[in-house]
């Protein structure tokens, strides 16, 4: 019911506003419309000119992307040279989710049921804050500080505990030249930047533990090991999951942690940089890509499944 | 926390090094002419004045588009609307190189020329999210009797936006905005794709980083970029305060 003055016929702008309210499939299209042409025109015809790009395929001598149907990339793909890279990568993604889980569970347990409402406000923002905040900065921070000369290596000198991490860096398959140059210093960096996406999600998840459950769980005998495990796990699995998302995709892609850290040997987000911008053949860098991208899709619709989304 | 702070400090500290190429600790000497080097570099500005329009532009179109697709999603129930927030999570849900190579592959079969907008649209694809995530956060708070009542009012859709939505709705678009802005301005994978032969501030930085010599200059921009970030999202998040108690509003990752 409109209470517009009798007699006086409606402007324009009432008129607009009292059609779009007579008719909410126009006003949803008009809210619509921008944003999903913008994701599919845009970003998922992109997804699909980079599957094109796959199936084509570099020709060696003129350097050119011949564009027929092909499946000799994906041929490539599997040589020895680049399997590795892909195992490596994914191997490096496991662990590295794995030991952020480990370090992010006792502080989101701590926020979620001990902190006093300011206390967690102050971790919320010490800890959303490097999660939006200088990347490249703290990744460049921890070349420093694990350089040869750095800090670390001056405290452990003073600690005397310089031989053990020589030992560990001169242990075989994790270790190299130096910390930096070593799968150690890389495995350490990427914890490090992604630490904030595990122990948001996990907080949350944990929030949403009733402590009564746990009171419960107690009062009918069981020690406190058997409630972690059969209650506060299972209910901070989807935290776990979404944060892991986040860990496993995060490592998948990046290639400048890898061409900052870590031996020579490549992962996948250095491959396909390498082959998109100096060998110029995006076929194969596509082809690459698609391979973490295959990867999250199958980890995504599982975290879907186990509700993880909702505890973001 | 200091694991996650301790970093930050020692990047401020190696800008003062007297040092050229070396990280030794403790630096045998500080010294500010690293600070002069940096501001005379014209490439510095460079880079910086990209980076700048980049992240601005990309705030413009992730606020016009997010807040948009969080409007339609919370006020109507659709074939797809779960879809929608799988959509927008996407570009972001998924690794960096992906969205960067797809987009690099479609603007080059499309023949657009790599430059300031294709850097843009690259960003406003995985920034929307944000700004969707926060207004949709806002929306479901907000009472929908606050839109009716209006409109029984008497007021028209625009003035039902500019005196009921928009005040309702400010802080949280702001704090949207804000950390539009800043993973835009922070960001690099993406970039570099779609960047063609421009430099943004962390390519700049990137680029430098395997030239032994002035090591410190990269320092001192790097602690420009610890400004221009860290300070506005620290407003971002002290404006979606009120929310302390749910405290998820303004989180969602990035990728």
């Amino acid at each position: 019911m409109r209470l517009t003055e009798p007699g006086r016929p409606p402007g324009l702008a009432l008129r607009a506003s009292g059609f779009f309210y007579r008719r909410p499939v126009a006003r949803l299209l008009l809210l619509l419309l921008p944003g999903v042409l913008w994701l599919l025109v845009i970003y998922i015809a992109s997804l699909g000119s980079m599957l094109a790009y796959s199936f084509w395929r570099l020709e060696e001598f003129t350097g050119l992307v011949v564009r027929e149907f092909t499946l000799r990339t994906y041929a490539q793909l599997l040589e020895p040279a680049n399997r590795d890279i892909i195992v490596r990568t994914a191997a490096m993604a496991t662990a590295v989710s794995v030991a952020c889980a480990i370090l992010a569970f006792p502080l989101a347990y701590y926020m979620a049921r001990y902190a006093s409402p300011r206390m967690k406000t102050a971790l919320y923002l010490v800890i959303i804050m490097p999660l939006w905040s200088s990347y490249l900065v703290r990744a460049l921070a921890w070349r420093q500080i694990l350089a040869n000369e750095g800090i670390l290596n001056w405290t452990l000198e003073r600690l005397g505990l310089d031989p053990v991490v020589r030992a560990l860096v001169g242990a075989p398959l994790v270790g190299g030249p130096s910390i930096v140059q070593s799968y150690i210093g890389l495995f350490i960096a990427f914890v490090y930047l992604w630490l904030p996406f595990m122990i948001l999600p996990v907080q949350a998840a944990l929030e949403r533990v009733p402590p009564s459950y746990l009171e419960a769980s107690g009062d009918l005998g069981a020690p406190p090991w058997l409630t972690f495990r059969r209650i506060v796990l299972p209910l901070a699995k989807p935290g776990l999951i979404a944060g892991s998302v986040f860990t496993f995709s995060l490592t998948l892609g990046d290639f400048i942690l890898p061409q900052m850290f870590g031996t020579s040997a490549f992962f996948i987000g250095q491959q396909v940089f390498v082959q998109q911008g100096v060998i110029g053949n995006l076929p194969l860098a596509a082809a690459f890509t698609l391979v973490p991208m295959v990867i999250m899709f199958a980890y995504l619709l599982l975290a879907r499944r186990t509700g993880a989304f909702e505890a973001l | 926390m200091l694991f996650l702070y301790f970093p930050l400090a020692i990047i401020i500290l190696y800008a003062f090094n007297t040092q050229s190429s070396l990280f030794t600790f403790p630096p045998p000497g500080l010294t500010t002419e690293w600070f002069g080097v940096a501001f005379r570099d014209p490439s510095m500005w460079a880079a910086l004045r990209l980076s700048l329009m980049v992240a601005s532009l990309t705030t413009l179109v992730a606020l016009v588009l997010g807040s948009l697709l969080a409007a339609a999603v919370h006020r109507s129930r659709f074939f797809g609307r779960e879809a929608i927030s799988f959509l927008v999570l996407l570009p972001i849900a998924l690794p960096g190189i992906v969205t960067g190579i797809a987009l690099r592959s479609s603007f080059g079969l499309a023949g657009v020329p790599f430059g300031t907008w294709t850097i843009v649209i690259a960003h406003a694809t995985f920034c929307m999210v944000i700004v969707y995530n926060n207004a949709l956060a806002r929306f479901r708070r907000m009472s929908p009797n606050l839109t009716e009542a209006s409109a029984d009012l008497g007021a028209s859709g625009g003035q039902t936006f500019r005196y009921v939505l928009m005040p309702n709705l400010a802080t949280a678009l702001l704090a949207g905005g804000i950390l539009a802005f800043a993973l835009s301005f922070d960001e690099i994978i993406v970039t570099t794709f779609t960047a063609g032969q421009q430099q943004t501030l962390p390519i700049w930085i990137f680029s430098r980083l395997f030239r032994p010599r002035q090591r410190p200059v990269t320092n001192v921009v790097a602690i420009m970029v610890i400004a221009l970030t860290f300070v506005p999202i620290l407003v971002s998040q002290l404006l979606t305060r009120e929310t302390a108690e749910r405290p998820r509003e303004g989180v969602r990752g990035r990728a």
